[in-house]
Order: structure tokens, then sequence, then C-alpha cells
């Protein structure tokens, strides 16, 4: 079976850490989104992986072989680079057969005239052509076939890409922020084009991107990477609404999570600004109490804040605000109809249910919190 | 726009002269070509006269094969030794990669002429004087080329490589198949160079050569006027038509190539 399993990969840039201690495993046929913001060490982490780059302790099994100290061609992987990587001087065509023509053709083989003229390459060279059709005709890239890549635009550059990538079936795939250089549109639909592929394909994905939207609308996994580590790796469910840990709270989520201050008493009721906000954790001075936008509602009773500023999304509405004790801003996803009631300026309410709420230590680490029997609001 | 194009044609005009006079004495009869009046088009015709004596006196046509032989042979290797040099230098990280490249630039600063006494005396004693061997062996590695590469290699994208290392490439099928495609402006202005400078080198060709077996055609020309000439400066003039028309001929051909190269390496002659 294949599949990806990395245990304490650590490397350094001179006197920079950047990986410690990473281990991640992308089972058979999952797709594994590695997210972070840049310099994170995604990209390098990816590049140790593929066989580029060299780590400095720890070790790589891809499919089921230990392949950290073999040489990048036979760890049978493939990978999608950021700026595509054509090769400029071949045509579509050529482009995508040349991983098969490498791996099935002897050197011999491969010259141009005299080797078709070889016992077995010709029928081994049909075998290839078909081979390429075959990946490229999914991909819509059958009429550019005799292209070279710099006749194509973007997103046909892109699905070269991918279909080099499939074309030879490798026991796992990586994608180095494939995305990046395409237009929005393109980009919503071609993520949809490569989750189609990782599926008919079947094989383990690890998919490096710093956008969190890309990372949880695609993959099965998440896996949140800042500073060289990784900070959790969950479904992408698990991660928005259950985050270890304040960094991977504010990295995963957009608009971001909102914080306040908050403490917690001697008997564990947990307040923001002296008003008890339903819930109890263990004693606490410093803790601080996360919110997303969409848990927050208009109501009677809840944290004081004042209005600033409205954005009107179509199917709803940002209120960005200022909480009155201290001043720190919260943004609150409220629905359309909220407008009228809200002005720039207003002292308002912001309600939410406590199970929503999330509480972190001054470490950033998350602390447990359980719903008292009294609710804040209405 | 017109000025310029007037400041153009006259400094082409001026560079153009001496060769279209070459051309037209190769045409005339002596006593026109040493008369006070000055005139392109000869009056009468001595072209059959001044070619067929050159081509009649001297192996004209071994002279150019000689010359293609030892330019093809220097560009080869030149070639077969630099574009690996180059990539390596560009693109491999190895102990001594930046002593090496020190050792590059260092031959860049040899002036030619001072290493031709050692060639001689390591050729005479290998007993390779007068051969093609001699003509060829000392240029096949130009640390010229290897600088150019270098520098024209260093602009490929890494992560081009780095594809082709996964696609199952080594080192050496991406020399080929993928870096020197991708250099062809570099590849294609180095070898024109390399093939001027070549036929029309007349120093170590004088050197390593006697006799007509390996003359090249500078040393052709150089023969006629010493042996047959004298002052017949028609038949002169004919055998050095004849000895660069190959080069004309290849640059009218790779004109486009030609231009493009030197604008896409900015490299001057």
């Amino acid at each position: 079976m294949a599949g990806i399993t990395i245990t304490g990969i650590g490397k350094r840039f001179g006197a920079t850490v950047v990986l410690r201690d990473v281990s991640l495993t992308v089972e058979p046929g999952e797709f594994v989104a590695l997210v972070g913001p840049s310099g994170c060490g995604k990209t390098t982490l990816m590049r140790i992986i593929a066989g580029i780059e060299t780590a400095d302790s720890g070790d790589i099994t891809i499919g089921g072989r230990a392949v950290t100290r073999l040489p990048p061609a036979e760890r049978d992987v493939a990978m999608v680079f950021q700026s595509y990587a054509l090769y400029p001087h071949l045509t579509v065509r050529e482009n995508i057969a040349v991983p098969l023509a490498m791996r099935r053709l002897s050197a011999v083989q491969r010259l141009p005239v005299l080797g078709g003229l070889l016992p077995g390459a010709r029928a081994r060279r049909r075998a290839i052509a078909s081979e390429v059709e075959r990946a490229a005709a999914p991909l819509g890239l059958a009429p550019l076939l005799d292209r070279r890549p710099m006749e194509l635009s973007g997103g046909q550059r892109q699905r070269v890409a991918l279909a080099r990538a499939i074309v030879r079936r490798p026991a796992a795939f990586l994608m180095d922020e494939p995305l990046s250089n395409l237009d929005a549109a393109l980009r919503v639909q071609t993520r949809r084009e490569i989750v189609e592929i990782h599926r008919a394909a079947g094989v383990a994905t690890l998919y490096v991107t710093h956008d969190q939207a890309e990372a949880l609308t695609m993959a099965d996994k998440v896996a949140v990477m800042m500073d060289g580590a990784l900070l959790q790796i969950s479904s992408p469910e698990a991660i928005y609404a259950d985050p270890a840990s304040l960094q991977v709270a504010t990295f995963i989520g957009s608009p971001r999570i909102n914080m306040l201050a908050a403490t917690a008493d001697a008997e564990g009721r947990v307040d923001v600004a002296g008003l008890p906000v339903g819930l109890r954790a263990q004693a606490h001075s410093a803790l601080t109490l996360a919110l997303r936008p969409e848990a927050l509602r208009l109501a009677q009773e809840g944290l004081p804040v004042i209005a600033e500023h409205l954005e009107f999304l179509g199917d709803g509405l940002l209120l960005h605000a200022r909480h009155a004790p201290d001043g720190a801003a919260v943004i609150a996803r409220l629905e359309p109809e909220a407008r009228e009631k809200v002005q720039p300026g207003a002292a308002l309410r912001l309600g939410f249910a406590p199970e929503r709420a999330l509480l972190f230590g001054a470490d950033g680490k998350r602390v447990a919190a359980r719903a008292d029997a009294r609710l804040v609001t209405a | 726009m017109t000025a310029r194009i007037a400041v153009l044609a006259l400094l082409g005009a001026l560079v153009l002269m001496p060769y279209l006079w070459m051309v037209a004495a190769s045409l005339k009869p002596v006593s026109e070509i040493f008369r006070a009046s000055l005139s392109l088009w000869p009056e009468h015709f001595a072209a059959a006269e001044n070619y067929g004596k050159v081509l009649a006196r001297v192996p004209v046509l071994h002279y150019l094969w000689n010359g293609v032989v030892v330019c093809g042979g220097i560009l080869v290797f030149q070639l077969l030794f630099a574009v690996p040099a180059g990539y390596a230098l560009a693109k491999l990280r190895f102990p001594g990669r930046g002593l090496a490249f020190g050792a590059v630039m260092l031959g860049l600063l040899v002036p030619p002429h001072v290493p031709a006494l050692p060639l001689y005396v390591a050729a005479s004693g290998l007993g390779l004087l007068d051969s093609y061997t001699a003509l060829i062996a000392p240029f096949t590695i130009s640390v010229f080329a290897i600088f150019l590469f270098r520098q024209f290699f260093g602009a490929l994208p890494d992560d081009l490589l780095h594809a082709a290392r996964l696609d199952g490439m080594g080192e050496w099928s991406i020399v080929w198949r993928v870096v020197l495609p991708n250099a062809w402006p570099a590849a294609t202005a180095f070898a024109i160079f390399s093939v001027v400078s070549h036929w029309n080198d007349l120093f170590w060709p004088l050197i390593v050569v006697q006799g007509h077996a390996h003359a090249t055609p500078a040393l052709g020309v150089l023969y006629f006027r010493s042996e047959e000439a004298g002052d017949d400066f028609g038949a002169m003039m004919a055998a050095a038509v004849l000895m660069t028309l190959p080069l004309v001929l290849a640059f009218l051909l790779a004109q486009r190539r030609f231009v493009e190269g030197i604008a896409t390496t900015g490299l001057k002659g």
C-alpha cells in the first residue's frame, strides 16, 4: 500500500532552524493539506520528501519503502511545482511523456531517430503516446498537445504540470502551492479539478498551501505548520471548530477569530472584563476567550461593543466593532436584516452560546472549559 | 528616425567598404587596381583569370576542408567540455566550486599567445606537429565558453532541474536534454565567435603547420601570397574572397539566431 510517512524530520540552514522534529502520515488515498504562513518551512518539508533537499535528521517512507537516502527519481513521487517547471523547449505532449520515457526507454532507445529503429522501442513509444493522451484528455489538453508551454495560459500550464504528474501513476503526489499563480476564478475551478484528479487516482497526496481556505475546502486532513513545527493535524472541521492552540485558531478562518482577555476566578468562573460568560475552567489569571465571528449575534445581554463599520457581503453582514471595556477589535458575522439595527457608533451587545467559545491559557494552549448552568444571553 | 538610419547606414558602409573593395579588386586586372582614380566597378573583368589562378595554383578546396575540420573539431570539443562544466559551476554544489570558478576567471586573463611556446614544445615532443590534433587540441577547453555558459545557465530556474530529477533524469541527461536546449542563444552566439576566430586564426596554424596538407584557410592565403602571387593583387584578393566566403554564407544563413544570441547574452565581439 502506498502512503507517505515521515518521522522526526529536522532541518537547519546555518543557524536558522527550519524544521523541528516534524512527523506526519498521509494514508493511502488520503489528501492532506499542509498549511502555514510564508516561511514556516512547509515548502522545505515538501522538497525533503521529494528528495530535492536533504534532511538533517529523520526518516521518510513512501509506499512502504524507506526512501530517506534515495535520489528523487527512485522515490516514486510526482511533484507539481508552484512555477509548474515545464520544459520550455518541449511540446505539451513531450512534456507529459518525459517521466515515462525516462523510465521505460533505455538511453539508446531515447535517441531521436535511431532509437525508433531499435527492437521493442517502437512498441514502447506507442504505449507511452497512448498513455500521454489518456492522461491529457480528462484535463482538456487534447487540442493543446502540440503547443509549447510559452503558448499556453497559466491555467493550461497548470494542467500540463498536473498531467505530467499523474501520467506515471506515482505512489504519492506532492503539490507545492499549485494554484498560487492563477486568478481567483480559475483557482476555484482548478481546486475542484485537483480534488477530482486525486479521487480518481486514489494516491496519497500532500498539498502545500498558505491559503487556509484552500486547505479547508480540499483536504481530508489539514496539518498546520508554524515556525518549522506541526501544531495540529486534524480534519478540516476539527481544525476550525476545535483548534489546539491560539496560533492555529487565529491562522485558520477568515475573518480572523476574535480574541478577548478573560480570567477564571478561584471557583473557575470565567469572566471577560468583569462580565461572567457562562463558562467554567480551572483557575487562571490570564486566559484568552476566542470566538468565531459567526458565533456572535446581537442580543440584549452580552459583550458590550461599540459598532465602527459594516461590510455587506450579500448573504450577511460583517460588523467591525470594539469591545467597550478594553478596546479590543471584534468582528461579528450577522444576518443581513441586522443592518437597520446597527449604526456606526452605536453601543451594542453581542451574545454567544458558551459552548462555541474557546479558551486558551497564557501559553496559547487550549484550556478545557465547560458551560456553566447560567447562559449570558437571553 | 531617419537621422538614425542615416548614421547607421554610414557606419555600415564604413565597415562594409574594405570587404566590397576586396571583392571588387578580385574582379579587376592588376593594371586597374593600381590606377590613380577610384572606381569600385571594374572596366575589364578579370574574374576568371584571378579566380582561375587561385584555384589552379593552391588547393583551395583542401584548405577550406581543413578549416571545416579544425573549426568543427574545436567547436564540438569546446561544447562537450564547457557545457557540463558551466552547468556544474552554475547549478551544482560541490567542494572546491569557488576555487574552480576562480581558476576559470584566472584563465580568462591569460592571452592565448602566452602558452603558445609550451604548447608547441609539448606538441613537438609528442610528435603531433603538422596534424589536425595539433590544430584542435589546444583550444578544446575554452574558459570563455565555460564562463559564458555558467552565466547563462545560472538564469535557468532551479525548479526546472528539480522537475527533471523527479522525472528520472540523471545529471548527464539534464545537461544535454534540458539545459543545453534552453541555452540555444548562448550556444549559437558562442559557436559563431568560436568558428570565426578559429577560421581566421593565423598565429597558431603558422606555428604548428608546415606545408599544404593541414593548412587552414588563413594560412592558405598566406602561402598563396608568398609562393604564387607576388604583387598580383587581383589574384590575392580572389584568394581572400574564397577563404572568407564560407563564413559570410554561414552568417547570412544564421543571421537571425546570431543577432538573437548577442541580444540575449549581452555578448559583443
